[in-house]
């Protein structure tokens, strides 16, 4: 067993990397195949199989320590999976060459849970990092970008010589939020991201993700564990218990699959509030539109 | 992984409508990034700038914010007339349009003078000071506590600061005074034998090591190994919130922190000084005996009459007095540490250098206080 962990499979099949742009719809832009994990003799995932077409929200839920972070962590390349194949853009991300991934990960932007703002910069060096890394923009464009994706994220100029640890929990997460879209990534990583944040500032923050995910066209990979945020913004959702993916598919798919995390997750007392809520948010708006 | 064309543009001088300057290829950060794509476009948009001509930006296969606010910088903000877009360009240029106008507000101007600088050196000098007798007078009353009750004291933390700080240094210091032991022995032999004095380097070697160097070399070491765990440990703490949360719950950081750190140095660096003595008086005595030929039975038979008792008990005083002052140097700047990075690394080197600095003070008030002791 232990050996199996030592030489990572190639189960990535030929014709993997064609160096091509791929973001016509054509191939999925995260493909998850045959996907184990183990941390020594504890087997986290077990053949686990996932793919995320362009332009949808999908959401990860599971129970804790099922591996959705670790499974958003392998997506990343920050964690490399025991055995199986993860490709990113059609490019298997184990094998893919350090520049390749470089240019990889200037085309994703993660939010972390906790923000990791860097807490030696003011908010605007924060976001202004990855255009500076970049080495070939002048100062006043990078400037004005920063500006700009402060105000897309509802952050006034006024915030930007602040410093890390003078924001409040919600502006973490809005300034982090700015840092991962700083290079207009297409794929972006969601880590809990409304985890901490007050009802209020939740909901902010779900509308924001909503209006930039169709305003820029963004492919959004979330980790969740709130109801809210779940049924407000997911266009699908993957279930992992088990070791699997026990379920893929709408919200209204997703009830269906009988099995007693699901129903526990989504039918207890909490679940079975916030989809009363959705209904009447949905009927409200379909109200609307009639009148 | 996707790839992009080369941003370009046309000048175009004999359009219908005057010149015109048609845009293709990817105007995406990626793109711009790619190569000398920039110079190549920041060179053309310059050129351009003076110029009135029309704008087509039609022929471009995909944009995003920063290639269009290059666009927009190079166009001094406004939309040129006859701009032609392509549909969903719109929306960059009208997001542009409205946010356009913000101004990064002006960090506060540092304008100091040498004399304000020097005041706020001062200030903070001061402040460092209240902040040193504070906790001087805080250890006292735990202190008194302790005493009072020692039973309800922190005799796991004692145990384990002396296990950290006392026994897992053993090595080092040993390692250390050997080496150090060896070659003042060594050069010590080669002047001594000048004058033909070799039955001296006993005096010298076993005066210098117990009187000074021992306690010395052993409190360098401890303020650099625990003074500086001890610092980021307690800005650790500071950042992940512990020290609040031990407020919190009613246990005071003087009691539970400092002064099991300042109690388990005190007892463990005179520990520590013997055994670095012994551990350079053992080098030196080696190297006597490959350099001079001093046998090492005649080295410590002598070395009572070279030594009196009073310059090892000196020895020892200096060990308790470094470890009480690098314990409370380090929990000092510990306890100031920020909840950010920059702090807990900036205070981690204060502290050691600090540490290391008021050690070498102290030696020498212990030079003057004991200058007619033990000769």
């Amino acid at each position: 067993m232990a050996n199996d962990a030592l030489v990572p499979e190639k189960a990535c099949g030929p014709g993997a990397s064609t160096g091509e742009l791929t973001l016509d719809g054509s191939v999925p832009i995260v493909d998850i195949t045959g996907l184990w994990t183990k941390y020594g003799r504890t087997v986290v995932h077990q053949d686990l199989n996932l793919e995320i077409e362009q332009g949808e929200i999908m959401s990860i839920v599971g129970g804790s320590g099922t591996g959705k972070t670790t499974l958003l962590r392998q997506m990343l390349g920050l964690e490399r999976p025991a055995r199986g194949c993860v490709r990113v853009f059609g490019e298997d991300i184990s094998e893919i060459g350090s520049a390749q991934l470089q240019q990889l990960r200037n085309h994703w932007g993660m939010l972390f849970q906790q923000g990791a703002l860097y807490s030696a910069l003011t908010v605007f060096e924060n976001i202004a990092q990855p255009m500076r890394e970049l080495q070939v923009l002048p100062e006043d464009l990078v400037r004005d970008a920063v500006l700009l994706k402060m105000n897309m994220v509802g952050l006034g100029p006024e915030h930007a010589i602040k410093m890390p640890s003078d924001l409040s929990g919600g502006m973490v997460k809005r300034v982090a939020l700015a840092r991962a879209l700083a290079l207009e990534p297409k794929l972006l990583f969601l880590d809990e991201p409304t985890a901490g944040l007050d009802p209020d500032l939740s909901e902010a923050f779900v509308s924001l993700i909503k209006s930039l995910h169709r305003e820029l066209g963004l492919t959004v990979v979330m980790v969740t564990h709130d109801l809210d945020t779940l049924f407000a913004l997911s266009t699908r959702i993957a279930v992992l218990a088990e070791k699997h993916v026990i379920a893929l598919g709408p919200l209204q798919d997703v009830l269906k699959v009988d099995h007693p995390f699901i129903k526990e997750f989504f039918l207890g007392d909490r679940g079975r509030r916030a989809l009363e809520a959705l209904d009447e948010k949905t009927l409200d708006e379909k109200t609307n539109k009639d009148h | 992984m996707p790839t992009a064309q080369e941003p370009t543009l046309t000048l175009n001088p004999g359009a219908a409508n005057g010149p015109s300057v048609a845009a293709g290829g990817t105007w995406q950060v990626h793109a711009l990034a790619q190569g000398k794509a920039m110079a190549t476009i920041t060179g053309l948009l310059k050129s351009l700038k003076a110029d009135k001509v029309q704008w087509d930006l039609s022929a471009i296969d995909s944009m995003d914010h920063i290639g269009a606010q290059l666009l927009w910088n190079a166009w001094g903000k406004t939309r040129p007339p006859g701009l032609l877009l392509a549909p969903g360009q719109e929306e960059f240029f009208n997001r542009l349009e409205t946010t356009g106008k913000l101004e990064l507000p002006r960090p506060r101007q540092q304008r100091l003078t040498w004399v304000m600088k020097l005041g706020f050196a001062m200030l903070l000098f001061f402040e460092h000071m209240t902040g040193f007798i504070t906790l001087i007078g805080q250890l006292t009353l735990d202190l008194w506590r302790f005493v009072r009750a020692p039973q309800r004291g922190p005799w796991k933390e004692i145990s384990a600061n002396i296990f950290h700080a006392g026994f897992q240094a053993l090595g080092i210091t040993a390692l250390v005074g050997f080496l150090i032991g060896v070659v003042l022995s060594f050069l010590s032999a080669q002047q001594l034998r000048a004058f033909g004095g070799d039955i001296y380097l006993v005096n010298l070697l076993g005066m210098s090591i117990i009187r000074e160097l021992g306690p010395l070399l052993a409190a360098i070491l401890v303020a650099g190994r625990s003074g500086s765990s001890i610092t980021a440990q307690l800005g650790v703490m500071r950042v992940t919130e512990e020290l609040d949360a031990m407020l919190v719950m009613g246990i005071s950081h003087g009691f539970r922190l400092v002064m099991p750190k300042v109690l388990a140095l005190a007892v463990s660096m005179p520990l520590l000084v013997i055994w670095t003595d012994s551990m350079a008086l053992i080098g030196g005595m080696l190297s006597a005996q490959v350099e001079l030929g001093l046998s090492p039975q005649y080295f410590i038979s002598k070395l009572p009459d070279a030594v009196p008792l009073a310059n090892y008990m000196i020895g020892l005083g200096k060990g308790v007095v470094f470890g009480v002052l690098i314990a409370l140097v380090s929990c000092h700047f510990g306890l100031r540490i920020k909840p950010n990075t920059e702090s807990l690394g900036r205070g981690t080197t204060t502290s050691v250098v600090t540490a290391i600095t008021v050690v070498i003070l102290a030696d020498a008030v212990f030079a003057i206080l004991f200058n007619g002791v033990g000769f």
